[in-house]
């Protein structure tokens, strides 16, 4: 029963995809009506886990060495965790993008797209196997293309394209040899075979850990973690409801969830975790700073996205799996809420720079509030969601990471700063250029209202006041080194100091933005401009990455091109001028007298004879 | 009369038949061409349905005695080593063919060659006397030289003539070696059953030397670089269905070669050989795709392209396990499927821009939908992407490779990366961006042409979702064919 859940959104696909020219407008509800039935299977098989979990086989794809290869489907509570955000908020999006898209020339190629997409994350998710998610993952990939390529008539969309497939293709090879490694170390491809192969593992717990490290190169390619992140910056240029669903909720979060999925293999390995975690600081430090001056208002929040991918990675490196899970549930709410926010406001204004916005409020009062409180839930003001799970993480990293937990702490600040900034110069103070705000159509509005309450109470789930119910109902078990669902003793004064941390960064963008009623104020980007322009070139990664790769790597293919065509089709041609030139050399012999054949035939012939007969004579004689 | 000879005398019978139909009465020349190779594949397909993939021996044997004195025999037989190719030959065949309708020029000609062409294709295929075998190998030249030469492009002599005399040098060797096995056996004979047999038993020295007489044949067939330089030429001249079958049938000959012939021969040079054999197909793969990249005609980024996906073929090949073979075979039948479908893809937009550089188009998924989105699948399906054919392919002969060698394997892998890339550069230059204004907006795809490219789609897909149902025609041979290079 459960795979239906995946199966419903395949069909709206192939349905838009074959009739979507003669449905129409109803190419949109096709593909609602599809995300909600899964939202319900989700929701069944929620309740279905009270009966037990486990996973079941659909079908053999391949048997290698009779080792079979299933379409396996996995149900635990972190699959139906995810099973539940997905659907939900898949569910909203594509209600927010009957508006968003209206009027778009490829209305029903989008609701085709986006209805593939939710089918193959949610494959993605029911996996029960790697060979399975990789499918699915690759899945995941092509939609996330097609759909940043949507407006393909736009050369930058075009690029943009190609560079996020190229960019998770560099990442998902490396997945793909972690793959064969584990399977070449263990002969088994399934998730809960991983902690049977650790236990018997011995010498091949090199290729074990290499293998994990392979395989969260696939996820640092997926959830855009440095050195990897390049792609999604660029991926804002397709349609903003996009972004939310793929490249903020749900897509970039499956690295997240690929981490949680094996985190046997890197719970067992300390020098895994440590990576990840790494990893996870520098992505999340990195891109937070970066989203500090930049003033497009999707690429901030493509930013922030990063840089929350990051702190779960984080989460997770430090062994708080389910405080990543916790966040990667929250952030899916708010992030999305955040983005169809900036959409909406993107639909009023028909721009994105932040710089030619400001005192939208008044105007947009759905919009605004909600905008507002999607801040406040990612600058981890409490009690909104962000709070609970970031606290999650900080607690986890409080306990023997100073590092790291001085990362998370700036990472926040930061956050809270650049959100807050956002907000500011988009909402607050005076309009800085032309134009007539409207509030969107309802279509748009309702899925934000409902995200706003998602982004202010998903976190409860995670608190106190509900006994702490997400960490009893998912956790790593205790039998692997995991927390096993037991709630921490609170930490009041990491609560405090990550309330205070949030309050902070808002009260300075208040000061610089506010206050001071500038874009950029004056005295600080004096002070600081080589900063300010190494942030605003975003550490010239591009550029770098531009110069040391792109480039070296064409000049490559074309020096091979002309080798190929000179040299080694050169000799090609220089071998069959050779046999020419021979023949060159023989022809004048063939002269097509009659006399000269005639002469030599007499000359072959005297010839003859002398040997012969001085042969045969020689021969006498020594006889 | 069995199957099998059915299935070799039908095109024949064709090309016979339009013999005798004027030259100005096209429409019935197609009409007979068609009904020939139409014909072809259902005879295929009751193969395919009789055929008994449990049995690991060659099925469907005829034998007769053909030239007594020298122990030859007309003997045909097909097991699953071959199957697949066989039906993959017979299903481009009529495609192809279909496609040819848009020949104009000295038509009668044309679907004569073509015919013979066929018959040479599937007779290589299921011939198990080598002299039969050999026969059958050089009479695929001749059609094909005539068919690039005389319908081809602006340079179709050169390119004729180079491939003819490329092919022709490498087989010589072949002769040589052929000879040299006739010579070696007990009672002197050129059935390749009992060769294989008697082969097995010779010393390493002269197992390597007949491996390297018939090394060369295959690679150039393959081709394996640097004897690869014929294709592109052969490629860009050739008209649209030869190409086709140029690159997904031709090619497959060489991969079949070592599979039929250098492998259970002489097993223990093959495993001499496999390290380098690996190293050639990993510098196909990379060297390929390089070269693709740089490509300015979209026609020869195709041809390079092969090179690099046929270099998947020998890697698997070289693995000398189970799953690098089982995917090696597999990558052939879908290397023809989906290039063959890329080769129409670019034909039909020949057809209607008389061009092939890449940078003359841009923008064509908004005249053209239709075909935008079959150039997007089949380019998506060439980069190896998972749900579609050419994944699970490349998927075991890595996996294969990678219990064989895996530093080699490491580096053919990122060949996968080169590939996407120039495929979704393919994609970006054709398909997207605003529309060339140099473009007309062309006419959409026809449904003619959509007809050539449904069948191959859809295998792409259901191969991609449901490997097994071509897998489980070869498995039993290759396990036995496995088994005896692994051990003689």
């Amino acid at each position: 029963m459960v795979h239906l859940i995946a199966v419903f959104p395949f069909l709206a696909f192939v349905i838009n995809i074959l009739f979507g020219r003669r449905l129409r407008g109803a190419s949109a509800w096709i593909s609602i009506a599809a995300s909600i039935g899964s939202f319900l299977l989700s929701v069944a098989a929620f309740q279905g886990l009270r009966s037990g979990q486990g996973s079941y086989n659909l079908g053999t794809w391949l048997t290698i060495h009779g080792v079979p290869l299933n379409f396996g489907v996995l149900v635990d509570p972190l699959s139906v965790m995810m099973l539940l955000v997905v659907t939900i908020v898949a569910t909203l999006i594509k209600i927010y993008s009957v508006g968003y898209m209206r009027g778009d020339s490829r209305y029903s190629r989008y609701f085709a797209y986006i209805s593939l997409f939710t089918a193959s994350m949610l494959g993605l998710i029911l996996s029960d196997n790697f060979v399975m998610l990789y499918i699915f993952w690759e899945g995941v990939g092509l939609c996330s293309y097609l759909l940043i390529a949507f407006w393909f008539e736009r050369p930058a969309a075009a690029r943009a394209g190609l560079k996020a497939f190229l960019t998770t293709r560099i990442g998902d090879t490396g997945f793909l040899i972690g793959i064969f490694l584990l399977f070449f170390a263990t002969k088994n491809l399934h998730f809960d075979h991983l902690g049977a192969a650790i236990a018997s593992a011995g010498p091949q717990e090199g290729l074990l850990i290499a293998a994990a490290i392979l395989i969260f190169l696939g996820a640092i390619g997926k959830s855009a973690q440095f050195p990897l992140h390049v792609w999604l910056p660029d991926a804002m240029e397709g349609p903003t409801a996009v972004s939310a669903l793929i490249h903020a909720a749900t897509m970039v979060a499956a690295g997240v969830y690929l981490v949680a999925r094996c985190y046997v293999l890197f719970m067992a390995y300390p020098v895994c975790l440590q990576v990840v975690a790494v990893i996870g600081a520098i992505s999340a430090l990195m891109a937070a700073s970066i989203a500090t001056v930049n003033n497009d208002i999707k690429r901030i929040l493509a930013y922030s996205t990063i840089s929350q991918l990051g702190l779960m990675m984080l989460g997770l490196g430090v062994g708080g799996y389910t405080a990543g899970t916790f966040h990667l549930m929250t952030h899916a709410f708010f992030k999305a809420l955040l983005f169809l926010c900036a959409g909406s406001v993107i639909h009023a204004l028909h721009t994105q720079d932040i710089r030619k916005m400001g005192g939208l409020l008044p105007h947009m009062k759905v919009t605004g509030w909600t905008l507002i409180i999607g801040m406040l839930a990612i600058a981890g003001v409490p009690p909104f969601s962000g709070f609970w799970s970031k606290d999650e993480i900080l607690v986890q990293a409080w306990s023997g990471h100073p590092v790291l937990f001085g990362c998370a702490v700036l990472t926040s600040l930061l956050t809270a700063f650049y959100m807050s900034r956002l907000v500011f110069l988009v909402l607050f103070g005076k309009p800085r250029s032309e134009f007539h705000a409207h509030e969107s159509p309802r279509t748009m509005s309702i899925p934000l209202m409902i995200l706003a309450v998602l982004a202010v109470f998903s976190g409860f789930l995670g608190s106190p006041f509900l006994h702490h119910a997400f960490q009893k109902f998912i956790f790593f078990s205790p039998e692997h080194g995991g927390e096993g669902g037991e709630a921490h003793p609170l930490n009041y004064s990491i609560m405090l100091l990550s309330a205070l941390i949030s309050l902070a960064g808002i009260g300075l963008a208040y000061v610089l933005y506010i206050r001071q009623n500038k874009i950029l104020p004056e005295g600080l980007r004096r002070m600081f401009t080589p900063l300010y322009k190494l942030l605003l070139n975003k550490y010239y990664i591009d550029e770098i990455y531009e110069a040391v790769i792109v480039k070296p790597c064409l000049a490559v293919c074309r020096w091979l091109s002309g080798f190929d065509c000179f040299v080694i089709d050169g000799l090609v041609n220089a071998a069959a001028r050779f046999f020419q030139f021979l023949s060159l050399a023989v022809r004048p012999v063939q002269t097509g007298l009659i006399q000269n054949y005639v002469l030599i035939q007499v000359m072959g012939v005297v010839v003859l004879i002398v040997v012969l007969f001085f042969g045969i004579a020689g021969f006498s004689r020594v006889g | 009369m069995g199957i099998l000879t059915t299935l070799i005398l039908l095109p024949l019978a064709g090309a016979v038949f339009i013999l005798f139909i004027p030259a100005k009465n096209s429409a019935w020349i197609r009409r007979t061409a068609l009904a020939a190779t139409a014909a072809v594949l259902g005879t295929a397909g009751a193969l395919v349905y009789c055929f008994d993939p449990t049995q690991p021996y060659l099925q469907f044997v005829e034998k007769v005695p053909w030239i007594a004195s020298f122990n030859v025999w007309y003997f045909v037989g097909v097991d699953g080593l071959s199957l697949g190719l066989v039906f993959l030959t017979a299903l481009l065949g009529l495609l192809a063919c279909v496609a040819s309708f848009t020949i104009e020029r000295r038509q009668k000609e044309y679907f004569i060659f073509y015919l013979i062409l066929m018959a040479g294709m599937l007779g290589t295929f299921l011939a198990q006397d080598l002299f039969l075998f050999y026969n059958f190998w050089e009479i695929v030249l001749v059609p094909m030289y005539f068919l690039i030469g005389i319908w081809g492009g602006p340079k179709r002599e050169y390119a004729a003539i180079k491939l003819f005399l490329y092919t022709l040098a490498g087989s010589v060797l072949m002769l040589v070696g052929i000879l040299a096995l006739y010579f070696h056996a007990a009672p002197h004979t050129f059935d390749m059953v009992e060769l294989a047999k008697t082969s097995r038993g010779f010393d390493l020295p002269l197992q390597m030397f007949l491996f390297l007489a018939f090394f060369l044949a295959f690679a150039i067939k393959v081709p394996i670089f640097p004897f690869h330089t014929w294709l592109p030429d052969a490629h860009v001249e050739a008209p649209t269905p030869i190409s086709v079958l140029l690159a997904g049938v031709l090619l497959k000959m060489g991969g079949y070669g070592f599979l039929r012939i250098s492998f259970p021969f002489f097993p223990e040079a093959a495993r001499t050989f496999a390290y380098p054999l690996m190293v050639l197909g990993v510098i196909n793969i990379i060297y390929g795709a390089c070269v693709a990249m740089a490509q300015e005609d979209f026609k020869k980024m195709i041809a390079y392209s092969s090179v690099s996906h046929m270099g998947f073929v020998l890697v698997g090949l070289a693995s000398l396990n189970l799953t690098g073979w089982n995917g090696a075979i597999l990558e052939m039948f879908n290397h023809g499927i989906i290039t063959g479908g890329m080769f129409l893809l670019v034909g039909v937009l020949y057809d209607r821009a008389h061009t092939r550089e890449l940078s003359r188009f841009g923008g064509i998924a908004a005249p053209m939908p239709v075909y935008a989105f079959f150039l997007t699948v089949f380019s998506l399906a060439s980069l190896g992407l998972p749900g579609l054919s050419g994944f699970v392919g490349e998927f075991l002969s890595l996996l294969g490779a990678f219990a064989a060698a895996p530093t080699m394997t490491m580096i053919a892998a990122g060949g996968l990366i080169l590939t996407a890339g120039y495929f979704l550069y393919i994609i970006q230059r054709v398909l997207l961006g605003p529309l060339n204004p140099e473009a007309v907006p062309y006419p959409e795809i026809n449904r003619r042409e959509i007809f050539t490219l449904v069948p191959l789609l859809a295998i792409t897909l259901v191969v991609g979702i449901f490997p097994e149902l071509v897998l489980r025609f070869q498995e039993t041979a290759v396990t036995v064919l496995m088994h005896i290079v692994r051990r003689g």
